[in-house]
């Protein structure tokens, strides 16, 4: 059992060990939507979202295999468990606002196979978080990888309206920004201890 | 899971097949699956098992210089300690190291926290004739290479174990002089540990989890040193 | 797929993915192992190889039962095949080698969440026949092996003065600790990146050039 207080898991999984820009999970999206602002907030709010309801689910699933002692079912469940996480957040949206589907729902089946997902699953059971501090490591690092997202999008605002040389465009041009975000974010370092 | 699953968003445009093949596929395939793993796990098992012993045995002799067999200890609830299964687990062990006479060489603890990224596990090597901490071993660590792995490797960083002054004061009860963690460079006493410039967060908490460590187990088997001594 | 129509030989299948559709370099999938453990040679092989074991594996085990699966249920049964191999191979790398296993981390099981792996199985396995599908896991696996063995050479090379462990460059040289660390892998990809979108540019302006000569 892990004994951490709350304020430092939270820091340490925004801040310190940024999602995106530490441990490089969910790269795909953080390449592929953050065009816009708008739309990196809402993907942002996506993620969060499905990262709370799958933590829960992680750590019953978790205490379930400990208890029948089947270590090794741990990935395979997890991944089955978000998948229909993903699905069953999908319908519920629907039914409930259609006015926020229609905002968040292509990007909800983009979701299963974003990494960030899986990865604090993983991490928070690796460091064998309750299911309180599973919570909050969820929300720092939805909130890490929202700040990621919209910092990206707002970079890439304006380098709409620069002019690059022609070989830099693209993903390099995306890989030395992020790069040089990874910096200024390892200057959180020690913050969480 | 297979219920929400089987409904995606297709399954009004394709004329309906019924439910069953789904079932039938998904379930099928689980089970396929289930067993190719119980199958993987179990062959496994022994030689991961075998590996993780070899792994810890050779940390234990790293940090205690001169042993050739080590014996794995837990601490009794009552105070004390008594022998443990080889292949015991778990944060609670001690491990004593002997020379090839069956002489007690030290022990070996173990330590655990937060370094500059994630958690930190090491082993560090104790001598009751020294009163000091021989040597540190990282076990397990996702420190950045370049940075973090300099408590492994950095030299001067390493010359601080061998003479780390631990000795608990007369009546036995704590540590006369709790591990301090100094800036590279400014160490005057035998408690300090010189930190690293540069990877100045991963060498203090270093220290940080030496003196924790310290401070909880060495008066505790200091006062039992006879239930290692080999028989 | 547009290669299907020509009839491409066994051949082909299996050197596309090296090169010409890399999926690192060309395709941009899977990117997220391609930047955590590439900060040493030796990580970045064994997840390339790790990675490139799934590969095979799943795509054998989909092309195999893909008359089996309906079509409602593909991505649900894909990714229980590829989770099963993804938990297989980590108990594999345990049984090999600990240290590797400690280098890796959980970066192994987030192997189940490379787009590579299921991209392949949905959008090659599952449609052709089981040797052309080992054969195409192969060649994407093996490109994105060695795409991740050209960072891991290069951040291990600059950020800490040796391949694989072994010194190079000698004490002399000051080590240029940021790129081991995580903005370095940023930097060594989009270095590699530039180092491509020169080549097609180069070879762009050679064709215009050659065609201008001609007419």
């Amino acid at each position: 059992m892990n004994h951490d207080s709350l304020t430092p898991i939270f820091l340490n999984a925004c801040l310190v060990n940024n999602f995106v820009l530490a441990y490089f999970l969910g790269i795909c999206p953080f390449l592929g939507v953050s065009g816009k602002i708008g739309s990196a907030v809402r993907m942002g709010g996506a993620v969060t979202f499905v990262m709370l309801v799958s933590a829960t689910c992680a750590c019953g699933i978790q205490a379930f295999l400990t208890w029948i002692n089947a270590p090794f079912l741990k990935l395979i469940s997890f991944i089955a468990v978000i998948a229909a996480t993903v699905q069953v957040v999908e319908m519920f949206i629907r039914k409930v606002s259609p006015a926020l589907f229609r905002t968040l729902g292509i990007f909800l089946p983009l979701i299963t196979t974003n990494c960030a997902i899986l990865g604090e699953t993983l991490f928070q059971t690796n460091k064998g978080y309750g299911l309180v501090q599973s919570l909050v490591f969820a929300l720092g690092a939805g909130a890490g990888f929202t700040l990621a997202l919209t910092l990206m999008a707002g970079l890439r605002e304006k380098l709409e309206i620069l002019d690059t040389p022609k070989i830099v465009q693209g993903a390099a041009m995306t890989m030395i920004l992020a790069g040089l975000l990874s910096i200024c974010f390892m200057g959180f370092a020690g913050i969480g201890n | 899971m297979s219920a929400p699953e089987s409904q995606t968003s297709e399954a009004p445009v394709v004329k309906r097949p019924g439910m069953w093949p789904i079932y039938r596929s998904v379930v099928g395939i689980g089970l396929l699956c289930g067993f190719a793993i119980v199958v993987a796990f179990e062959a496994t098992k022994p030689i991961i098992q075998r590996n993780q012993l070899a792994f810890r045995e050779q940390a234990i002799k790293s940090v205690l210089s001169g042993a050739e067999t080590t014996k794995a200890f837990r601490a009794k609830d009552g105070g004390g300690f008594e022998a443990a299964a080889a292949d015991a687990q778990g944060g609670d062990l001690v491990f004593a190291g002997y020379d090839a006479n069956g002489k007690l060489v030290g022990l070996a603890l173990e330590a655990s926290g937060m370094g500059y990224q994630d958690i930190v596990r090491m082993l560090y090597g104790y001598s009751f004739e020294k009163q000091a901490i021989l040597g540190i071993k990282v076990l397990e660590s996702r420190e950045t290479p370049g940075l973090g792995d300099r408590i492994e490797t950095d030299p001067q960083f390493l010359k601080n174990f061998g003479t780390l002054d631990v000795s608990v004061t007369p009546d036995g009860s704590e540590v006369a002089h709790p591990i301090e963690f100094v800036k590279s460079g400014e160490k005057t006493s035998d408690w300090q540990v010189d930190g690293i410039s540069g990877a100045t967060i991963t060498s203090r908490a270093t220290a940080n989890m030496l003196r924790a460590s310290s401070e909880k187990w060495i008066p505790l088997v200091r006062s039992r040193k006879e239930d290692f001594e080999s028989k | 797929m547009t290669d299907q129509t020509n009839n491409p030989t066994a051949a082909d299948e299996f050197l596309k993915g090296i090169w010409q559709q890399n999926p690192v370099f060309v395709q941009a999938l899977g990117m997220c192992p391609v930047l955590a453990v590439t900060n040493s040679a030796k990580g970045a092989l064994g997840m390339g190889l790790a990675t490139a074991f799934v590969l095979v594996m799943s795509n054998i085990a989909v092309s195999s039962l893909r008359r089996f699966i309906p079509r409602q249920a593909r991505i649900v049964t894909f990714i229980l095949i590829i989770a099963t191999f993804v938990t297989v191979v980590d108990y594999l790398i345990q049984a090999i080698s600990l240290e590797l296993h400690r280098m890796l981390g959980a970066f192994i099981s987030l192997i189940v969440v490379n787009c590579l792996i299921l991209g392949r199985a949905e959008a090659f396995a599952s449609k052709n026949g089981i040797v052309r599908s080992a054969l195409d896991g192969l060649g994407m696996g093996l490109g994105f092996a060695m795409a991740l063995l050209c960072l891991g050479v290069v951040r291990e090379l600059i950020g800490a003065g040796s391949v694989f462990g072994v010194s190079l460059l000698g004490d002399r040289f000051q080590t240029w600790v940021v790129m081991g660390l995580p903005p370095g892998g940023f930097f060594a990809l989009a270095g590699w990146l530039l180092f491509f979108n020169w080549r097609a540019e180069a070879r762009a302006r050679k064709a215009a050039e050659a065609e201008e000569a001609t007419s």
